[in-house]
Formats: structure tokens, C-alpha cells, sequence
């Protein structure tokens, strides 16, 4: 009684919010529940009980259409093979996460794991039929260009923080223009730019697949993004740090790797993740030149007759795969700030 | 050392400056090859297309692309600016409401942050685009949450002002208030260095910015006339109407932003140390003052530049229009390129735009930091 009173009803204001709340919440959970669970259709092999009166949320849009939405149109009978990719992946994110298998080994695991998943997805070799990345798609395809395109623009972004606090104005010049062109521009114009252009650059006869390209996209764009939250953590070293290696007389490369990027890294971490998280959310954007992700497929199966109409269920589906993965990344950040010592960088998520 | 380090530099340049020719080397044999003059010419060609939105700017199918262009760049601006100031209102009140005593409100601030934050923009576009296109009524039946507003899946139709010749008299009256207050604070300011005697700034300042448009709007014969819509056939006709795309980008673009705003308000003020208040209070500071003149000038030193970058997401979220079919720059600029081929030049534009507009606050953010930078501190 004594917590309600004082956390809920403080003052005159905090219980007029209490009582506003309240009644927005006894507005619209009962409804919403009723709608979603109550009367939803769960299961059915057409649209025709979700259009009867009174039913609720058509989750069997979901049910009918979930291989697609995960795979794709990977065929059908070989879609196994994406599904361990997936499984693959998650036990690789997992394991990064955890500080106990921090060492040099998961550098080998990940590259491994790389190997496998290229390995399961083109097939062609040991007894598994090709399957060209056209037809990769699905979350299976949001999740390898957020994993692939964060693995690569990770080191570019290093280099790129290094070189804007470089000593060398050339360096320092080129890679100050690189971070501030890139991050001046929307994602878009470079995803146009990747799928129109990027065509165009190349001796003519030598073509490119659409994946890559928005794949290079997703590069260009990460590395300026992550070399900025890699500039935060190298500020962060004590400039002790740094002298102490000058005074042993260590060359800069030595220093780098041995006294900088060791600690800067450490430091960046959170923010790190927290860009990770951006960037995952900002792979939604290559529907708009025509891959085939988690919201491609998703809008595929709404454009068909039988299930159009359902798009409030669809998209409410979709935010709940993309929440489950950043939320999952969002905590894990958080908690590795308490744990790794306060005090450095406080840095506010900015995207 | 120093010789190594110029050979690693003009290395470094050499490779970049090949590489930037050879791929415009490739680019212009394939130009060549595929017959496409490269050029802006085409921005005076005829357009031929229709575009749903054109505010402030007349534009028909017979006009030019560059024509067609403006207004994309126009409706950028606009869904931006409104965007901007709902989402820092909305932000900032969600950030207080996450500060608050009332165990309710901060986690229902924080809740929604979560929710928000965690689920990427366009896939809350495309939700809020079938829920305002698939789930409202026709508008036969429209919701009328508020007497002349109606909801209905052609979008948001709501009263306006009858135009009155009154209302440039009311602006400039405004404007003039707004400069007078200036003045005045500024002259305030230098009695108070000069003599210590202090002079009500805010008072003043309120009564010249809302008193003068008051006076000039009570001069006019209070013209108050609103034109209200009305169901005409299957639309409505008369007061304001906001598309359903553009209702979708402005609330989807708010919803969002206002998310990211509200914990870079609540980690400016938790970034104020206790101690400034209670340095303040054994001054003898009253809490007005001490909230002015002490807390809010630190809190918004943590503040204004993340906030700033926060603006300029949305501005370059705003881009996302493209996927719902809202007219703004990038979509206008998409539909040029298909029509006429001239990619280059299309995402030259687009990025020209985006560049001067993100370079442009990039540089008044820097000349602000200096200015509020703590004297003698360390850089």
C-alpha cells in the first residue's frame, strides 16, 4: 500500500498520469487480447475463416507462409540446408557473446563457420545439388547481410579510425572524406547507387550479382558508421597508455596492435553493438531494390489475392523476428557495460 | 622516417587517384557503349509524369524534371520540419515521463522506447501504411475522434484557418515581436554586465512576441472562420487533408525519432551533477533560476549534439518515403532515373542534396561546441 501510494499517486500529477494510463490500458489490452488470441485464426490453408465476421488476428498467414518467409524460394525439399545456416549462425553470435570463449580460437570458428555456411548455401560438392543466391532469401538472407556485412566493414571501419587520427594529413584527409560522404548520405542513395552504378564501373562483360552489390552497399555504409565508434573507444585510452609504448621505443604498428586497438576495442564494445543493432534493423531497406529478405518475402506473400488485407498481422509478425534479435543484442550491451568498467565512454545510441 | 612517411602518403593518393579513373574510365566506355549522354540536360525536359503532393508549388505533367525535382525537394523539407518538431516535443516529454516518480509513466516511457527503438523504421512505415490503408474505413464512414476531424483510409482530413488577409499582417507582427524581444535581451543582458541590475527578459520577451500578433490579430476583427471538410462524393472536400503516405512517413518518422530523443533527454539531465543544484540552492537561487541559469545550460550542452544528429536521421529517414510511395526527393529523383536512364546524375543529386543539408548543421554544430565549450578546458 505504502509503494502504491508513493510511486503511483506522489503528487496530484502522477496520479492523474496513474489514472490516464490506467484507463488507456482498460481501453485497449482487452480489446487487443481478444483480437490477437482470442479470436484469431491459428491455423487454416486459406484466407476463408479470417474473413468470416468477428474473426480476429490471421495468424494462419503466418503458419501457411513461414517456410517462405524464412527461406525464401530456396527449393523446397533442400530448405534444411538454409534452416542449419540460421541454426549455425545464431550458435556463432552466441558464442561471441560470451566472454569466457573471447580468444583467438573464435577468429578460427568464425571463419569456419563462414566456410560451412557458403558451403550450405551454394552447395554444388559433397552430394548437395547447387542452388544460386538468387534464390536465397528470406530471414536466412537478412541475416547473412547483416553478418557479412558487418564481418567486412568491421576491419575497413579499424583502418579508417586509425587513419582519421592519423599523424599523415593525406591519410587523415581521405579518410575523414570517406566517414563524413558516406554518413552525410541516406542508405538508400547507396543502395541506388550499389544496383545502379556499380554496374557501370566495372570493364564492360564482367557482371556483378545484385546480392554483392547491395552487399558492397551495406560495407561502405557500416565501415564509416563503426570507424566513427571505433574513433570514440581510441579516444578513450589514456594517453599514457601511448606514451608508455613511445618511450619503449615500440613502432607504430606494434603499438597499434598491441597497446591501442587491444583496449580501444574493449572500450567500444557497448557502442559497438548498439551500431550493430542499427545496422541489422537498416538491412529492411534492401526490399526497396528488390532483394529478397524477411520484409521482401514478408510483402510477397500480402501481395497475393488470397492473403491480402492481413498486413497489420504480417508487419506486427515481422517486428517481433526483428525485436526478438535486437532486443536480445540491446541487453547484452547493456549488460556488458556494467560489467566491463563504468566510467569510460557514456555513449547515447544514435541510431 | 619523415621520407617514408611522405612515399607511404603519395602511395596512398597515387592508388586512390588510379582508382577513381580507371572507374570513370569504365563508366564513360559504357556510357558510350549503351548510348547514354551524360549531362543535365534532362532537367529541362518535359517530365511527363503526375505527382500526388505538390504544396507551395504548382506542377503539372507538362512541366520539366527539374520542375518535378523541386517539389520532391519540397515535400522532403516539409514532412522533415514538421517531422523535427513533433518528434523533439513527443521525445522530450517521453524522456521526462522516463525520469519521473511514478513507478507507472517511467516504465510505460521505457517500454515504449524499447519497443520502438528495437524494430527497424520501414517495417513500422509499412505497418502503419496497412493500418491507415486496410484497417480504417472508407470515408462514408470515417472515425471522428474530435469534432471535424476524420480518420478514414484516404487519410486525415481536419479544419483549417479561412485565409484571411489579416494573417501576413499576423505573421509580420510576429516577426517583429521576435526581433524586439532580441533586442531587448540583448540590451538586458549588457545593463546587467554593466550595472547588475537585472531586467524581467522573459516577461518582456513574451509580451512582445505573443502581444503584437494578438493586438494586430484583435485589429483585424478577430478572424476566426474555419473551413471545415466536408463529405463531397467519395472524398473530402474543404480544411486540410494529409495523404495517408504522408500521415504515414510524418507519424512513423515522429514515433521513431521521438524514441531516441527521449533517452538523449534523459541522459542530459542525469548528466548534471547533484551538486550543481545543491551549489545553486546555498546560493540562495530560487528553483526557477537555478533550473535556467544553472541545470538546463548543462543539460543542453549533453544534449544539442546528439539531438542535432538525431534531426539529421530523420531528414535522411525521410528518404524512406520511397518505399510508400510518398513524392519526396529520392522518390522523384528514382522515377527521373527510370524515365530518362541518367542514373549518375540522379543519385549525384540526391546525394548533393543530402550532403549540403548534413555538412551544412555538421558546421553549425561545430561553431555552436565552440561557443558553449567550457572556457579553459581541455579540447
Amino acid at each position: 500500500m505504502r509503494w502504491v501510494r508513493e510511486n503511483l499517486f506522489g503528487n496530484w500529477a502522477s496520479a492523474l498520469a496513474t489514472l490516464v494510463i490506467l484507463w488507456l490500458a482498460w481501453k485497449l489490452v482487452p480489446p487487443f487480447v481478444t483480437w490477437a488470441f482470442v479470436d484469431a485464426v491459428w491455423a487454416s490453408p486459406d484466407s476463408r475463416p479470417c474473413r468470416a465476421e468477428g474473426a480476429g488476428a490471421c495468424w494462419a498467414l503466418i503458419a501457411e507462409k513461414h517456410r517462405f518467409i524464412l527461406f525464401g524460394t530456396y527449393p523446397y525439399e533442400q530448405q534444411w540446408r538454409p534452416g542449419l545456416v540460421i541454426l549455425v549462425l545464431i550458435a556463432l553470435y552466441t558464442a561471441s557473446a560470451l566472454r569466457r570463449f573471447w580468444r583467438p580460437a573464435l577468429a578460427l570458428a568464425w571463419l569456419g563457420g563462414l566456410a560451412l555456411i557458403g558451403l550450405l548455401m551454394w552447395g554444388g560438392t559433397a552430394g548437395l545439388p547447387y542452388v544460386e543466391n538468387e534464390r536465397w532469401g528470406g530471414l536466412t538472407l537478412t541475416l547473412l547481410l547483416a553478418t557479412f556485412g558487418i564481418a567486412f566493414a568491421f576491419p575497413l571501419s579499424i583502418l579508417l579510425a586509425l587513419g582519421r587520427r592519423s599523424e599523415l594529413p593525406a591519410v587523415r584527409a581521405l579518410s575523414v572524406a570517406w566517414i563524413e560522404l558516406v554518413r552525410g548520405v541516406p542508405l538508400i542513395s547507396l543502395l541506388f547507387m550499389a544496383s545502379v552504378m556499380l554496374p557501370l564501373f566495372l570493364p564492360s562483360g564482367v557482371s556483378i550479382d545484385k546480392l554483392l552489390r547491395a552487399l558492397i552497399a551495406m560495407i561502405v555504409f557500416a565501415s564509416a558508421y563503426l570507424a566513427e565508434v571505433v574513433r570514440g573507444g581510441l579516444q578513450a585510452i589514456p594517453h599514457g597508455q601511448i606514451e608508455a609504448a613511445d618511450a619503449l621505443g615500440l613502432p607504430y604498428w606494434r603499438k597499434t596492435l598491441l597497446v591501442v586497438l587491444p583496449q580501444a576495442l574493449r572500450i567500444a564494445i557497448p557502442p559497438l553493438v548498439n551500431t550493430f543493432i542499427g545496422l541489422f534493423k537498416d538491412t529492411s531497406l534492401v526490399v526497396i531494390i528488390g532483394l529478397f529478405d524477411l520484409l521482401a518475402s514478408i510483402k510477397v506473400a500480402l501481395s497475393e489475392p488470397a492473403w491480402s488485407g492481413f498486413g497489420v498481422e504480417a508487419y506486427l509478425f515481422a517486428s517481433l523476428v526483428y525485436f526478438v534479435f535486437c532486443f536480445a543484442m540491446s541487453r547484452y550491451s547493456q549488460n556488458l557495460e556494467h560489467v566491463l568498467e563504468r566510467g569510460h565512454a557514456h555513449a547515447v545510441r544514435e541510431n | 622516417m619523415r621520407a617514408r612517411a611522405a612515399a607511404a602518403q603519395v602511395a596512398l593518393v597515387a592508388t586512390v587517384a588510379f582508382a577513381v579513373w580507371y572507374l570513370a574510365s569504365n563508366t564513360a566506355q559504357n556510357l558510350e557503349a549503351r548510348k547514354i549522354a551524360s549531362g543535365f540536360g534532362f532537367l529541362t525536359r518535359e517530365a511527363g509524369f503526375e505527382i500526388g503532393e505538390t504544396p507551395f508549388l504548382a506542377y503539372g505533367a507538362a512541366d520539366s524534371y527539374a520542375r518535378a525535382i523541386l517539389v520532391g525537394l519540397i515535400n522532403t523539407f516539409r514532412v522533415a520540419l514538421i517531422g523535427v518538431a513533433l518528434a523533439t516535443v513527443l521525445g522530450t516529454l517521453l524522456g521526462l515521463a522516463r525520469l519521473s516518480h511514478n513507478w507507472l509513466l517511467s516504465k510505460f516511457a521505457a517500454g515504449y522506447v524499447e519497443l520502438v527503438r528495437n524494430v527497424p523504421l520501414l517495417v513500422q512505415l509499412f505497418f502503419l501504411y496497412a493500418v491507415i490503408t486496410e484497417n480504417l474505413p472508407g470515408p462514408r464512414d470515417a472515425l471522428s475522434p474530435l469534432p471535424g476531424v476524420f480518420l478514414s483510409n484516404r487519410g486525415i482530413a481536419f479544419p483549417v484557418l479561412q485565409p484571411h488577409a489579416a494573417h501576413a499582417w499576423i505573421g509580420a507582427a510576429l516577426l517583429a515581436g521576435a526581433v524586439l524581444a532580441w533586442l531587448v535581451a540583448r540590451w538586458a543582458r549588457r545593463r546587467q554586465a554593466l550595472t547588475g541590475r537585472p531586467f524581467p527578459i522573459l516577461a518582456a520577451g513574451t509580451a512582445l512576441v505573443l502581444g503584437l500578433p494578438l493586438a494586430a490579430f484583435l485589429a483585424a476583427g478577430a478572424p476566426l472562420a474555419l473551413a471545415r471538410p466536408e463529405l463531397q462524393g467519395f472524398n473530402f472536400a474543404g480544411g486540410a487533408v494529409l495523404s495517408p503516405e504522408f500521415a504515414t512517413l510524418l507519424g512513423g518518422l515522429t514515433l521513431y525519432t521521438a524514441a531516441f530523443i527521449a533517452e538523449i533527454v534523459r541522459a542530459g539531465v542525469q548528466a548534471v551533477d547533484r551538486g550543481q543544484f545543491e551549489a545553486a540552492f546555498s546560493l540562495g537561487l530560487p528553483r526557477p533560476h537555478t533550473m535556467r541559469l544553472v541545470i538546463l545550460p548543462q543539460a543542453l550542452r549533453v544534449i544539442i549534439p546528439p539531438l542535432t544528429s538525431q534531426y539529421l536521421n530523420l531528414t535522411k529517414n525521410s528518404s524512406l518515403a520511397v518505399a510508400i510511395g510518398y513524392p519526396d526527393l529520392v522518390s522523384i529523383a528514382n522515377t527521373t532515373m527510370n524515365q530518362t536512364g541518367q542514373a549518375i546524375e540522379g543519385i549525384a543529386l540526391i546525394m548533393a542534396v543530402y550532403l549540403t543539408i548534413s555538412l551544412s548543421i555538421s558546421a553549425l554544430m561545430n561553431w555552436y561546441n565552440q561557443r558553449i565549450a567550457l572556457k579553459g578546458a581541455p579540447a
